[in-house]
């Protein structure tokens, strides 16, 4: 009889303990297929690509080590310092106009606007467009043949000019122009998201002490809202690496290569000209820049909110 | 704090909004442009400006570019194209979303050794350009058997767009208290009972979030549709590649934009229809942090 | 009256083999970037040809960028394991391919269809690799073509210019009245289609080769390239301030409208004039380009045939390379395009008169040495080195102040470096 009674427990007991460690499993056995096509789908092809950075690939993969060469090849090529210096340009000014637009845009709508619903509508749609609209878009709209510049001398202002898009000096911010226009909406949507989660009983208190609004906004609020500027920056700086569509849909790296950007540069050797070695070298050099700007702030961000 | 603003600032409202509505019609000018030139017959758009109506309003632009205009040897527009945009956008929508949603739960309520790790390492992944994991995707693909079907595409977004969903849900989850979870645990709710039980029911708005997100990035897609997508099923972006860039023949800039316009429209539709359970949901979650 | 009966026999051909085909019927998958006008007409024209012998037609058209972004399928297509039967490669990158062992031999069809003796040797040395055939030649086109609007020129009362020289005059005058001389589009490729009719006015067709398919320092790097930079960046100071990033055919409208008087771009701007309702020879004029008359820079369109597994995919691969080379569709297709049949045995009187006299050029400078493969159109040299003289000439082009001296050493150097 004792036999029977305690087999049950038994296996009540192993049970139990295989739900415990389950339960203990489960949350890594939820998160593992994501970080297994990740692993692979990022890491492993950053590796590969890595690999073939040092081999003399042309037309298609091949392992034929050349050290370094390959990079150095890189640094001698003015268009890839041309292509860097680009994506330091339009990443700057793409994140930071981005910002004030989104900022100024999101306070002023917060101040009890009517239609503030049609308006935001009307902000936000942009970032609805694939970039390859966007670019055909305002490549036809700078275009001083048959936008901008023609109706304003339609309209009589005859002596307005405006020739960026065709002038290899200015190009550059054509491209930060369109891509504004895209992302700051969506800032701005951030922002004012985060404007409504504001307490306002601190602002009502700072009131009370005679701060003035700006001073309010500027000192209070929006130190408030730094988890914000983080989900914005990374979002901007995910689009602005990503604006490889914009740039070929609006200049396709022209006039000359002026508007080239490592993302293009990368593409066009490695799948038109045949220089994968060296797209590969590029697609590295990109990707270590970007680790060394982003890795410390997602670290020190990640970090304080551990620390919450 | 809406009722601050009340008390003060009355000749500033003027200027506020001057600037606001400025700012709407910058926003708004190019999709005027696109849709006064969808409008237009082909000599008008050479003869007329930007902004000038149209003389005689005529829909072949979009009659041509929905059923008729040339996309390859076959003429017959964009319609079977829209479809398949809607066959590969949905079911990658839906997976990279719950992935995501999972994912959050985890790296928010169930931390583990090395998680916070993990995460900054799937938010890195956000920042690999995708043209560097074209040929070593193909080939994996090649080798899964999964070369060219729609079902590749699918893992390929799923693969590149889980990164986004999970920061999202991860930033929704970490504002609900921990407490709760472990007064859940105490009654012995497990990890899947919290989930569906406590956690679903109050994601509506991050889901929103997510889904909008997604949608818009899948179905706007050019790189990977036009390599990892073959003839039949290729998405609407490859499409409209293929009638814009024209290497002969008279550009038609109606039909040019009206096939822009449709190809626009879902993601449109969504934004202007959902667009404001996405200002909620961020509202909610995200950028609370 | 000879094609005509070689046209009766083709058919006659096809029809004996319909039978079988029918029960053999195969697929063949089509890459290519023919997805507009003529072209596009073209490709479905070759489409319903393979359907008529039993076939499926799988079409994988890629546009945009003269190519450029079906390559990159291409690649990951290959790279994946399943690439398309066909593919529209061009030039040396044919050659880059076979040496990875992608592609297929074609000699059983070349040698029924007697392929050797129908195609000029510079061509079908592009065609093949270690002596066998891998590709198929759909057409030629040259490249050093001067398009004209007679209207403009007989405004300001000049004849269509022969020489570089000619040219120049030609242009002040034109620049004079308020016409834009010569419409261009601001493209890597356009830019590089000018510079090659220019430098084989200058430099003549051996020290052409010498320079774009030997790469010979004593050429490449000399007072004679320098000389070809000066009067290349003569001849871009006729074109207007907005030509960045324009669209050849964009040019061509210039051109036909009478804003522009001439452009100097490849016979396929002749499909433009040809959609516009104009003849050649009246309402526009095709000359060779300044400097080059009785010369031919070639550029031919082909379609490389890869590996396949499947019999029946195999059998339908061979009758497309046939059916390519047919005199039905090489008609048909060089008609719409505004290319010549790559075959030296046609009929080219249902031709226009720009088409015969390309053809005529075609014949008699591949006698005197004076045809060269363009290496704007990857005719001439590797992809790799293509792209490097790319970027020299588009920065010389774009920049505020060229430097013809300078940018000399910048050619010797980048394609030393691709070397």
């Amino acid at each position: 009889m004792e036999h029977t009674q305690r087999r049950p427990a038994g296996v009540a007991r192993a049970l139990s303990g295989l739900m415990d460690g389950l339960q203990r499993w489960l949350p890594k056995l939820v998160v593992a297929p994501t970080f297994l096509l990740v692993g692979i789908g990022i890491y492993g092809y950053m590796l590969w690509t890595g690999v073939l950075s040092f081999t003399n690939s042309s037309f298609l993969p091949s392992y034929n080590f050349v050290g370094l060469e390959q990079y150095a090849k890189l640094m001698e090529s003015e268009r890839w310092i041309v292509a860097s210096w680009n994506l330091a340009i339009f990443g700057g000014l793409f994140i930071g106009i981005c910002l004030l637009i989104g900022v100024v845009l999101a306070i002023f709508l917060d101040q009890r606007i009517r239609q503030e619903g049609a308006i935001r509508t009307i902000y936000l749609y942009p970032m609805a467009l694939s970039m390859i609209v966007t670019g055909t878009v305002w490549r036809w709209i700078l275009n001083p043949r048959l936008g901008l510049e023609k109706l304003m001398h339609d309209w009589g202002w005859t002596s307005f000019s405006f020739d960026w898009l065709v002038n290899s000096d200015f190009a550059i911010y054509t491209i930060v122009m369109a891509a504004v226009w895209q992302a700051s909406g969506f800032v701005m949507a951030l922002f004012l998201a985060g404007l409504r989660g504001v307490d306002s009983s601190i602002i009502r208190a700072a009131r009370v002490d005679g701060a003035s609004l700006p001073v309010i906004y500027w000192k209070i609020i929006l130190p408030s809202l730094r988890p914000v500027f983080f989900s914005s920056v990374m979002v901007l700086a995910h689009i602005a690496i990503k604006s490889f569509d914009l740039v070929m849909a609006m200049t396709a790296g022209g006039p000359g290569y002026s508007t080239d950007l490592p993302a293009v540069f990368m593409y066009a050797h490695t799948f038109t000209r045949g220089q994968m070695g060296l797209g590969s070298a590029s697609a590295m050099l990109m990707l270590g820049a970007i680790l060394a700007l982003l890795v410390p702030y997602l670290y020190s961000e990640l970090r304080e909110k551990r620390h919450d | 704090m809406t009722d601050i603003v009340r008390t003060g600032f009355r000749p500033s409202r003027i200027a506020i909004y001057g600037v606001l509505l400025l700012a709407c019609l910058v926003y708004l000018v190019p999709l005027i442009v696109m849709l006064i030139t969808s409008f237009k017959t082909p000599m008008d758009i050479r003869s007329g400006n930007l902004l000038a109506l149209p003389t005689d309003w005529t829909t072949i632009g979009w009659t041509k570019a929905w059923s008729e205009a040339c996309t390859g040897v076959q003429c017959e527009g964009v319609k079977g194209y829209f479809w398949n945009s809607f066959k590969m956008t949905v079911p990658a929508v839906m997976i990279s979303t719950l992935l995501g949603a999972f994912n959050g739960y985890v790296l928010s309520k169930w931390k583990f050794k090395g998680s916070d790790l993990l995460f900054g390492m799937l938010l890195f992944g956000c920042f690999v350009p995708f043209q560097v994991v074209l040929l070593p995707m193909a080939a994996t693909l090649g080798k899964l058997g999964m070369a060219n079907t729609t079902a590749g595409l699918v893992l390929v977004h799923v693969i590149y767009g889980v990164a986004f969903t999970t920061l999202f849900f991860r930033n929704y989850y970490v504002a609900i208290p921990d407490a709760l979870v472990k007064a859940a645990r105490l009654d012995g709710a497990g990890f899947f009972t919290i989930f569906f039980r406590i956690f679903l029911p109050m994601s509506t708005p991050i889901f929103m979030v997510s889904l909008i997100w997604q949608f818009t990035q899948i179905w706007n897609d050019f790189l990977f549709g036009v390599v990892f997508a073959s003839g039949d099923s290729q998405p609407i972006t490859v499409a409209l590649n293929n009638l814009v860039n024209t290497s002969t023949g008279v550009k038609e800039y109606n039909v040019d934009m009206a096939a822009a316009m449709i190809a626009a429209l879902p993601t449109l539709v969504v934004y202007i229809v959902a667009g404001k359970y996405f200002i909620r949901g961020l509202t909610a979650g995200s950028v609370k942090g | 009256m000879k094609s005509f009966k070689r046209h009766l026999t083709a058919l006659a051909v096809s029809a004996a083999l319909m039978p079988t085909a029918a029960v053999q019927a195969g697929e063949v998958e089509v890459l290519h970037w023919w997805t507009a006008g003529g072209e596009a007409r073209a490709a479905a024209a070759l489409k319903k040809m393979m359907e008529e012998q039993g076939h499926t037609w799988k079409d994988f058209a890629v546009a945009g960028g003269g190519g450029e972004a079906a390559m990159t399928v291409l690649k990951t297509r290959a790279v994946s394991g399943n690439p398309p039967a066909a593919a529209q490669i061009k030039g040396l990158d044919i050659r880059e391919w076979a040496e990875l062992g992608f592609l297929t031999s074609l000699d059983s069809v070349a040698d029924a269809e007697n392929w050797d003796q129908l195609i000029p040797p510079m061509i079908s040395d592009v065609m093949k690799y270690e002596g066998e055939y891998v590709a198929v030649p759909v057409n030629v086109h040259r490249v050093n073509w001067l398009w004209v609007n007679p209207e403009v020129m007989k405004d300001v009362g000049v004849e269509v210019p022969t020489t570089l020289d000619e040219f120049f005059e030609v242009a002040d005058k034109l620049k004079a009245e308020g016409y834009i001389p010569l419409a261009h589009g601001g493209q890597p490729w356009q830019d590089a289609t000018v510079f090659d009719a220019v430098a084989l006015a200058e430099l003549g067709p051996d020290d052409y080769r010498k320079a774009f398919v030997d790469h010979d320092m004593d050429v490449i790097n000399s007072a004679k390239m320098e000389e070809v930079f000066a009067q290349f960046a003569r001849v871009m100071s006729y074109v207007d301030d907005d030509a960045a990033g324009r669209d050849w055919n964009t040019a061509t409208g210039m051109v036909i409208r009478g804003e522009a008087a001439m452009q100097i771009m490849g016979d396929w701007a002749k499909g433009e004039f040809t959609a516009a309702g104009l003849t050649p020879g009246e309402d526009y004029v095709c000359a060779p380009a300044p400097g080059t008359t009785g010369q031919f820079t070639f550029n031919v369109d082909s379609f490389a045939m890869f590996t396949l597994s499947e019999e029946e995919d195999i059998k339908a691969q061979k009758d497309l390379a046939r059916t390519i080379l047919e005199p039905e569709f090489q008609t048909l297709f060089n008609q719409n395009k505004g290319s010549i049949p790559v075959r030296t045995d046609m009929d080219m009187s249902d031709f226009d008169t720009c088409a015969q006299a390309s053809m005529e050029t075609f014949k008699s400078s591949a006698d005197d040495g004076g045809l060269v493969p363009s290496f704007s159109h990857g005719l001439a040299t590797t992809s790799y080195i293509q792209g490097q003289i790319f970027d020299v000439v588009t920065n010389f082009v774009n920049s505020n102040n060229p430097d013809p001296a300078k940018t000399t050493d910048q050619l010797a150097a980048a394609i030393q470096s691709a070397m």
